[in-house]
């Protein structure tokens, strides 16, 4: 049996698919979700095989909820237009269906989901899954804030308020004004992402916001120490510090 | 070419070839360096219809200073009496053959250069007119809403199963949303009771869709049904307070409008809830309500027509419209 949630804001558009997923008796609808925070939780309750999932929602897109998820379910992508996010299916190859859709396109997309569970490409579904959030979060909508997990809770983090960030093993820390947050994405992550003008990697472990330097240091050769608004004393490295002085212009 | 056929005609008048070289020469470069001056001339300056009697009296002067160079270098290298007098009696000769010489050079160069500007000024007026075009694909597209569109149709789609009535009311608001929409041109003045009808079309459908989060309430004075005001001003305003409204909250929402005369001027204000936790980098004129205020701006000349307030989680717009 395969468990299944969707995940859309408007509950028309769930009954379409609820409808069209009846006559296939091993798919299990779970739960409906209104909203991304929704999302989340079901699919950490039920641990899906399958989410049909809508790009736009409120708060957080489907996009920013899936990078919430430890454990990525296959995903069908519902979406009626946004001429971003169905670029990124396509370089990605994962399935999605465009509103409306038909019966028959829909029955397509889950007798593809259906084989690809039994054959062997179903180790690579969350591969390519991880590649396709990488490249919506290059999207501009998702420039404009970050979105964590505390916790159970869902933080929005605007850019605007990020002072710097630290890596810490497999997650980065972003650090605000109101405490650090956990991240699990890689700093070459946060390269691609954030703009380049706001943001520098000044250390192989560090990028920090460059409106929150007040000074920076020479310290030990070759090396400097950015001094921020916090007071946070963040280490620059020679390539960092070649870079900094590009972007500020000195 | 032209030294050497110089040579051979001056030694045919039987002077020596030391004499036909040296002539030839020296008026082939005085020649060549007045070519290049008028050539050079015609390409920074294309002469105007009235002034080709300009370039004329140039050609004429060139050929006057060629032939004037001439007449003084030459005697200077062969200072034998027999030269020069077939150097003043050639003189006119020698006027007449630089004349020609330059005047064809300046035809020549305008007719290149005219030539070169008329395909520059085509590659501009096609890049012009490129850019039109797509500005007027995009506003085409802004118009059609594709995600409003979309989404609606899918409604329609999921309402045909079970409840057939909804859907074919549905179809109907669409359709006559769209006509509205396109019937309108933005240089059209409607009444705000026009605009209003066509407003509520559009919260019908969103309604549908959204009925679950979404309420809207509509108030406004008796005395301002009449007023004036742009086609599809209001309605821009309202989409981005319930796109705001229903993607920055995940609570109910209620979008209400409100107008009133104060004065001289129509009074709008639409109002949505947001989170101020995560709006931020939306501060200022809000998404999307960039367009209406260039458009006040472009009808009324002024920058003072439109005005954004935030508090207590609830975004508000306030638009004036002069009454004439």
């Amino acid at each position: 049996m395969t468990k299944a949630l969707i995940i859309d804001d408007e509950p028309l558009a769930r009954m379409v698919v609820k409808e069209y997923i009846q006559q296939f008796d091993q798919i299990e609808v779970l739960q409906e979700c209104n909203d991304g925070f929704e999302g989340l939780k079901a699919i950490q309750l039920h641990q899906p095989d399958l989410i049909f999932l809508d790009v736009q929602m409120p708060k957080i897109n489907g996009f920013e909820m899936l990078e919430l998820v430890d454990k990525q379910p296959a995903v069908i992508f519902t979406t009626a237009f946004d001429e971003y996010a169905i670029k990124a299916f396509e370089t990605h190859a994962v399935d999605y269906l465009l509103k409306p859709f038909s019966k028959e396109r829909f029955n397509k997309a889950i007798e593809k989901y259906l084989a690809q569970t039994q054959s062997a490409t179903a180790t690579s579904a969350p591969k390519e899954t991880e590649k396709l959030l990488e490249y919506a979060a290059q999207s501009p909508a998702q420039h404009e804030r970050i979105v964590v997990k505390t916790g159970t809770k869902v933080k929005i983090i605007p850019v605007a308020d990020v002072q710097y960030l630290q890596a810490d093993d497999d997650y980065v820390s972003v650090f605000t004004q109101d405490g650090s947050y956990l991240k699990n994405k890689t700093m070459s992550f946060f390269e691609q992402t954030l703009d380049a003008r706001q943001f520098v990697r000044v250390h192989r472990s560090y990028m920090v916001a460059v409106q929150e330097i007040t000074r920076i240091d020479p310290y030990e050769k070759d090396s400097h120490l950015a001094i921020l608004k916090s007071g946070a004393k963040i280490p620059v490295s020679k390539t960092g510090y070649v870079k900094l002085k590009q972007v500020l212009g000195i | 070419m032209w030294t050497a056929l110089q040579t051979y005609i001056l030694h045919s008048f039987d002077f020596d070839w030391f004499i036909a070289i040296t002539d030839a020469v020296v008026s082939s470069i005085l020649l060549a360096a007045a070519c290049w001056l008028i050539n050079n001339n015609l390409r920074y300056y294309q002469p105007g219809k009235g002034s080709y009697t300009n370039l004329f009296i140039w050609c004429v002067a060139l050929a006057a200073i060629c032939m004037a160079g001439s007449r003084w270098i030459l005697p200077f290298i062969n200072p034998e009496q027999v030269y020069a007098n077939f150097m003043t009696k050639s003189l006119v000769i020698r006027f007449f053959t630089n004349f020609l010489a330059i005047g064809w050079m300046a035809m020549i160069s305008m007719i290149w250069y005219s030539q070169l500007d008329q395909k520059e000024n085509e590659k501009r007026k096609s890049e012009a007119e490129r850019l039109a075009r797509d500005a007027e694909l995009y506003n085409l597209r802004q118009q059609l809403q594709p995600h409003f569109l979309f989404n609606s149709l899918n409604s329609i789609n999921a309402l045909i199963g079970f409840k057939p009535d909804e859907a074919r009311k549905m179809i109907h608001q669409l359709s006559d949303f769209l006509r509205g929409t396109l019937k309108k041109d933005d240089q059209q003045q409607i009444t705000l009771t026009e605009e209003l009808e066509h407003l509520n079309l559009y919260l019908e459908i969103e309604k549908v869709r959204f009925g679950h989060r979404l309420k809207t309430e509509v108030s406004c004075d008796d005395n301002c049904g009449a007023a004036i005001l742009p086609a599809l001003m209001l309605q821009p305003l309202v989409e981005n307070a319930i796109k705001f409204g229903l993607y920055d909250t995940t609570e109910d929402v209620v979008v209400s409008i409100r107008g009133e005369m104060e004065g001289n001027y129509l009074v709008l204000m639409v109002q949505n809830p947001y989170d101020p936790q995560t709006s931020r980098p939306r501060q200022g004129t809000g998404f999307g309500l960039s367009g209406v205020q260039r458009r006040l701006y472009l009808l009324f000349a002024r920058n003072d027509l439109m005005e954004t307030h935030q508090n207590d989680n609830i975004f508000t717009t306030i638009i004036k419209i002069p009454q004439l």
